[in-house]
């Protein structure tokens, strides 16, 4: 009994100590050093949240550089992938269809091969990146929607160079491009119609 | 493979290695009570805790006691976690007004966190309240790895012990854990990964219209204070649904290489401070070489087999991570009990799930969960040794203690239990509605997804194919039950082999002594930890992964 009892009044002391004062402390520092991140690298532009740095958006307009695809449609709540394994007769369904569609959109040749992240889609179903070459690979199409002139193209594939984020010390993770951020910019450079 | 995926698993053995002593010989001091530099910082905080409740901290515990005080203090925090979540809704901390949680569910949750285990039912972002979060489970994340800090301390002391039956106390061992370890490297670790941008608030979810007008709710929360012991806690309970995939939970590619790190470290460490503490650094580190290399070769399997048959495969992965870091995360979070994933573990190829399985099967002593991944490996070296002392006719030791009857059965009991859970729950699962109808694959791929919840269940470890419905009553209550069985059903049985070694007397080291630091026993160890592992499982695994990789070779779909 005694044993009992003492068991509740440390779990107690622990609940206080790692349930409450731990979070909190924590919090206090991220909210006074890290502000920006401790609150969700929002994007406010105009007074108007735009969205978060890390959690993607969905871009199927012809005007932007679309994002991967997402088993959630870019809907946070909750996150989520397709969990389809590779011998999934509807994942290869899938990956045929975001193929042809992505050939067609970008009139790119079938034999030219698409990098694999556009054609799968993410764990989170909100990964803001895709990489330097599957942007790339959109230059012409953006161009076009927006009845932008020749020579647009060359400076829409120096802004795509300027944006590439480089693996995380030379060597960490891979090289990647953020689709918001890359847009917001590609907004702000090139006309909209 | 390309030179950056060599170069990055290269840093990361290397790194873990060289943290192990480093970390591990602070634990050693931690646990013995010795001085070290910084020990004033947190010294009181221990004093004034012990006063608080009126513990005299030099009191010692049998093992019946120890596994008393353990089991009401686990039993009182499992209890907690499940009546906060009935009633969150009229509790304060929960912006968005999420509703109460159903009572199976609840029941399973309190159970996952309460035992390490982590597993979850439920997505996070649209089932728990803030309050829960944070008082319920982050909670359970220091105190279940503290717990298994115990019993493994426990053992150690059995071994050490000349004679007695003094084998510590459980509130000491909980209390110098979560003070002097856990705490600190938490605090440390979530500020790093605030810093990458993982959030940490209290605020209500966002709501923003993108570019492209549509409307995105963004949820958020204390989500770094939760991650940050979750991964060094071999907890893995992740904040979000979709774990350390998710940017808030898991932004840059450093976060993912600290955060892969931390499932390892303190496991790892551990094993070094087994060593000290046994008064042998060596014995600790053919130990640590044992996991090592099978955790090596897992990972290799895992590698050759994702690169070589499912190349350019990218459904489930995260492009800031790629391919690599979401294989040695999988291994890492598997041969830890860890569970938490930052890739989908169904997506990726079956070779590279068969690993995973197994690793899990074993009975998570690849490093293993905190402090159950040591137990877990002495367990087998138990067995070990004293299935060599039957080929040479002598009656087996370890470390001067004789192995007895009485410690082979409790060892094949801690061994019978999650193994018993993985096979017969599949079994039942299979034959059922109301397991069948969770599924969402077809094939082969459909009985893997039950295989592995249950496996997941068993073993202590959390991670899931997540295509399979696991919020139904029936997978909440077959797992949760799974869940139970799995930690105390290893544990109790520990406790006694701990009990009874302790009162034995010390046997001094002759030419006859079986020799446990040496090249012969690592292949023994490894040996008779691979025929139990594939003699219990082979059956169950060539239905699942086995059998779908020559589906897919041949180019079969379901």
């Amino acid at each position: 009994m005694k044993t009992l009892f003492i068991s509740l009044k440390i779990f107690l002391v622990m609940t206080i100590l790692t349930g409450v004062i731990y979070p909190l402390f924590v919090t206090v520092i991220g909210q006074t050093l890290f502000y920006n991140h401790s609150n969700g690298s929002m994007i406010v532009i105009n007074n108007q949240t735009v969205g978060s740095e890390l959690i993607g958006q969905k871009f199927t307009d012809g005007q932007y550089f679309n994002s991967r695809p997402s088993a959630i449609d870019y809907n946070p709540m909750p996150s989520g992938a397709s969990n389809l394994s590779v011998t999934s007769k509807e994942l290869k369904l899938r990956v045929r269809r975001n193929t042809a569609a992505f050939d067609s959109i970008n009139q790119i040749p079938a034999s030219e091969s698409i990098p694999s992240e556009m054609l799968y889609a993410s764990g989170s179903g909100l990964d803001p990146h895709i990489s330097p070459q599957a942007a790339l690979m959109q230059v012409n199409r953006i161009c076009k929607s927006r009845h932008l002139p020749e020579a647009a193209k060359k400076r829409m594939n120096d802004l795509i160079t300027h944006s590439i984020e480089g693996r995380q010390f030379g060597f960490l993770g891979e090289e990647r491009i953020n689709v918001l951020k890359l847009n917001l910019e590609l907004d702000k450079q090139f006309t909209v119609r | 493979m390309n030179y950056f995926d060599y170069l990055q698993v290269f840093v990361y053995l290397l790194l873990l290695v060289a943290l192990t002593p480093l970390i591990g010989n602070y634990m050693f001091k931690v646990f013995d009570n010795k001085p070290f530099k910084a020990k004033g910082i947190f010294s009181w905080l221990e004093t004034s805790i012990y006063k608080t409740i009126g513990l005299k901290p030099d009191s010692q515990q049998n093992w019946k006691q120890y596994a008393f005080a353990l089991l009401s203090f686990n039993l009182l925090g499992f209890l907690f976690v499940f009546v906060l979540q009935l009633i969150q809704k009229q509790l304060p901390l929960n912006p968005q007004q999420l509703g109460n949680v159903s009572w199976p569910l609840a029941f399973n949750t309190a159970a996952s966190f309460m035992t390490n285990t982590n597993w979850q039912s439920y997505a996070g972002e649209t089932t728990l309240s803030y309050f829960t979060q944070l008082i319920g489970l982050t909670v359970q994340n220091f105190v279940s790895a503290a717990t298994g800090f115990g019993v493994a301390l426990v053992l150690i002391r059995g071994i050490r012990n000349k004679l007695n039956s003094q084998l510590g106390n459980f509130y000491v061992d909980l209390t110098r854990s979560v003070i002097y370890i856990l705490l600190p490297l938490s605090i440390l670790f979530s500020v790093v990964l605030i810093g990458q941008g993982v959030i940490q608030n209290l605020n209500a979810y966002k709501t923003v219209t993108t570019i492209e007008k549509n409307q995105q709710v963004i949820p958020q929360g204390p989500a770094a204070s939760q991650i940050a012991i979750k991964q060094l806690g071999t907890n893995g309970g992740g904040f979000f649904n979709t774990n350390s995939a998710h940017p808030y939970e898991n932004p840059t590619p450093l976060s993912n290489f600290l955060e892969m790190l931390a499932i390892l470290l303190l496991p790892a460490s551990f094993v070094y401070c087994f060593g000290k503490m046994i008064g042998s650094v060596k014995q600790g580190w053919y130990i640590y070489m044992t996991m090592f290399i099978l955790f090596t070769v897992g990972l290799v399997i895992s590698v050759y087999s994702e690169y070589h048959f499912s190349s350019g495969v990218f459904e489930g992965k995260e492009l800031r991570f790629g391919t690599i870091n979401s294989l040695i995360w999988e291994n890492a979070t598997t041969a830890a009990s860890n569970g938490s994933v930052n890739a989908m573990h169904s997506s990726l190829s079956p070779l590279s799930a068969l690993v995973a399985l197994f690793n899990m099967m074993l009975g998570e002593i690849i490093f293993g969960g905190v402090g159950a991944g040591l137990y877990g490996m002495l367990i087998f070296v138990i067995l070990t040794v004293f299935i060599a002392g039957l080929m040479v006719g002598r009656t087996p030791e370890y470390l001067g203690k004789k192995i007895e009857a009485f410690e082979v059965k409790m060892a094949i009991m801690g061994v019978i239990a999650p193994s018993f859970i993985i096979l017969v729950f599949t079994a039942i699962a299979c034959m059922t509605d109301a397991g069948l109808s969770s599924l969402s694959s077809k094939g082969p791929h459909g009985f893997s997804e039950m295989l592995y919840a249950f496996t997941s269940a068993g073993a202590n470890n959390g991670s899931a194919f997540a295509g399979l419905n696991a919020n139904t009553n029936f997978y909440n209550l077959m797992i949760g039950i799974g869940i139970l069985v799995g930690r105390f059903g290893v544990i109790i049985p520990v406790l006694a082999i701990a009990g009874s070694l302790s009162e034995k007397k010390l046997i001094p080291v002759s030419s006859g002594t079986f020799r446990t630091d040496n090249f012969t026993f690592v292949f023994l160890l490894i040996a008779v930890i691979l025929i139990v592992g594939a003699l219990t499982f082979f059956p169950a695994l060539s239905l699942g992964p086995i059998v779908e990789h020559i589906l897919m070779i041949t180019g079969k779909t379901f």
